[in-house]
């Protein structure tokens, strides 16, 4: 019987969950979410401990597949003698800020398999991930998993942050998504590191492989992008389809990056981006509170009022 | 920070195909503000305690329409003892009869909801186990 989390620090927390108990981690992620004073105490411990995790980011659209596919792969790595862990990001209520955190009910293979799954609700952030999701890597991190899956909630066109938030930017599209014209579009894919194509056993998975390679090719044409080509790999999850390809691809883009100087820009890139997604949580509520105390008054445009409101935050003044 | 909101772990137990309730459930908690991590049909008192143990739940819930709730309530029960889990509560809803409710209870069974409960009486019913248990908040 493992110990109870009742009355622990979080340094002794930290202690029992890098020496493997489930509990100690759990209760981790629960302080880290709940921000604070021990969110705090364990962003300082763990920041020393962890750096060594692949982080790598599955993103897509809803019932795209995502979680089918991290159970496959993260089963597949298990089998493989290797100990990952998933944060699996669902959207939170904007009415209730309640949430249904259905992402286990696709991972069952991966948590018989032993993985350490934990479901995170959006809590009001947008952008497809949590505002914890950066600390509750670094736990799992700083805990020995390599790697950790950040999966993110079903995403449309701009919800981007887990580019900033991982290593290895996975985008996952099915046959039909779309065509060349959505594929030229701003956004999601420009960013992926590697494309998934999957339900590749549906009709129309070759037609989805060719138009994401036109605008690869358009990309590479255009030279907006120097980064390396990313690889396209057609999967079936439920079948473990092409999955033993994804971890081939992902694992030889994590060779790329820790070869040269891509893991470290990567890593300075995602620490600028947790602090500026901390520092816009922060003035958002500043603005918040600035509009309940000193809200829009009779004659002033709204563009008027931000800037007094503004000015007000920043302690400068009118900042028009 | 506001109070974290109550995280609700809800799944059927063993062979019981009968999800629509659960669905329900899981909504109506959701609606009061909670987070449900919802595992569904067909789970093992195993994939149960593990998710319990890793998303750090406040409660569990067990939705048992195949009158087994006899034998698999007190299983669950001891399952989540078995893994230091003994301080999460166990909330059952479905067709439970009432000549049942007092072995359910000796049980260790938190609440029992029966058919026809109200949103609010789930509500309050989950919040209720929460609030009576000892489970410190950690800060």
């Amino acid at each position: 019987m493992q110990p109870a989390t009742e009355g622990r620090t979080p340094a002794e927390l930290l202690a029992a969950a890098r020496d493997g108990e489930r509990r100690a981690i759990a209760r981790l992620l629960t302080l880290v979410e709940r921000g604070g004073g021990a969110a705090d105490a364990i962003a300082g411990a763990t920041h020393r401990l962890a750096g060594t995790a692949h982080v790598v980011g599955i993103t897509g659209a809803p019932g795209s597949g995502k979680s089918t596919l991290t159970s496959a792969l993260t089963t597949l790595l298990v089998a493989g003698g290797r100990r990952p862990a998933v944060v699996a990001v669902d959207p939170s209520s904007p009415l209730t800020g309640g949430a249904i955190l259905g992402d286990r009910v696709r991972m069952e293979a991966a948590t018989v398999a032993g993985v350490f799954v934990r479901s995170m609700a959006t809590r009001g952030h947008g952008g497809g991930l949590a505002l914890a999701v950066p600390g509750a890597v670094r736990v799992l991190d700083a805990c020995g998993f390599d790697p950790v899956v950040i999966e993110t909630v079903g995403v449309g066109q701009v919800e981007v942050d887990v580019v900033a938030a991982a290593d290895t930017a996975v985008v996952v599209v099915t046959p039909g998504w779309g065509d060349a014209v959505q594929a030229n579009k701003a956004g999601l894919l420009e960013v992926a590191d590697l494309f998934v194509v999957n339900k590749a056993d549906r009709p129309g998975a070759s037609d989805a492989r060719r138009d994401l390679d036109l605008m690869l090719d358009l990309t590479e044409v255009s030279g907006a992008c120097p980064k390396r080509r990313p690889v396209i790999v057609e999967t079936t999850a439920t079948k473990g389809e092409g999955v033993e390809d994804l971890l081939a691809a992902i694992d030889a883009h994590h060779a790329v990056l820790v070869g040269g100087t891509g893991l470290e820009v990567r890593r300075a890139r995602r620490l600028a981006a947790e602090v500026r997604a901390r520092l816009d949580h922060l003035l958002g509520e500043a603005a918040g509170q600035a509009l309940v105390e000193a809200g829009p008054v009779a004659g002033e445009t709204t563009v008027e009022t931000a800037r007094r409101l503004a000015g007000r935050i920043l302690g400068t003044g009118d900042t028009g | 920070m506001g109070a974290a909101p109550i995280r609700v772990v809800l799944a059927k137990l063993g062979l019981d195909g009968h999800d629509r309730g659960l669905k329900v459930v899981a909504r109506m908690l959701r609606d009061a503000g909670m987070e449900v991590v919802y595992l569904g049909l067909r789970q093992t008192t195993g994939t149960i305690v593990d998710a319990v143990e890793q998303e750090d739940a406040d409660v569990v819930g067990i939705s048992m329409h195949n009158a087994g709730h006899l034998t698999l309530a007190p299983l669950i029960v001891a399952a989540l003892a078995d893994a230091g889990l003994g301080d999460v509560p166990v909330v059952i809803g479905g067709v439970v009869p009432d000549e049942d409710l007092d072995e359910l209870a000796a049980a260790g069974v938190g609440a029992v909801l029966g058919p026809g409960a109200s949103a609010v009486e789930v509500v309050a019913s989950v919040r209720g186990v929460v609030d009576a248990g000892v489970r410190a908040t950690g800060d």
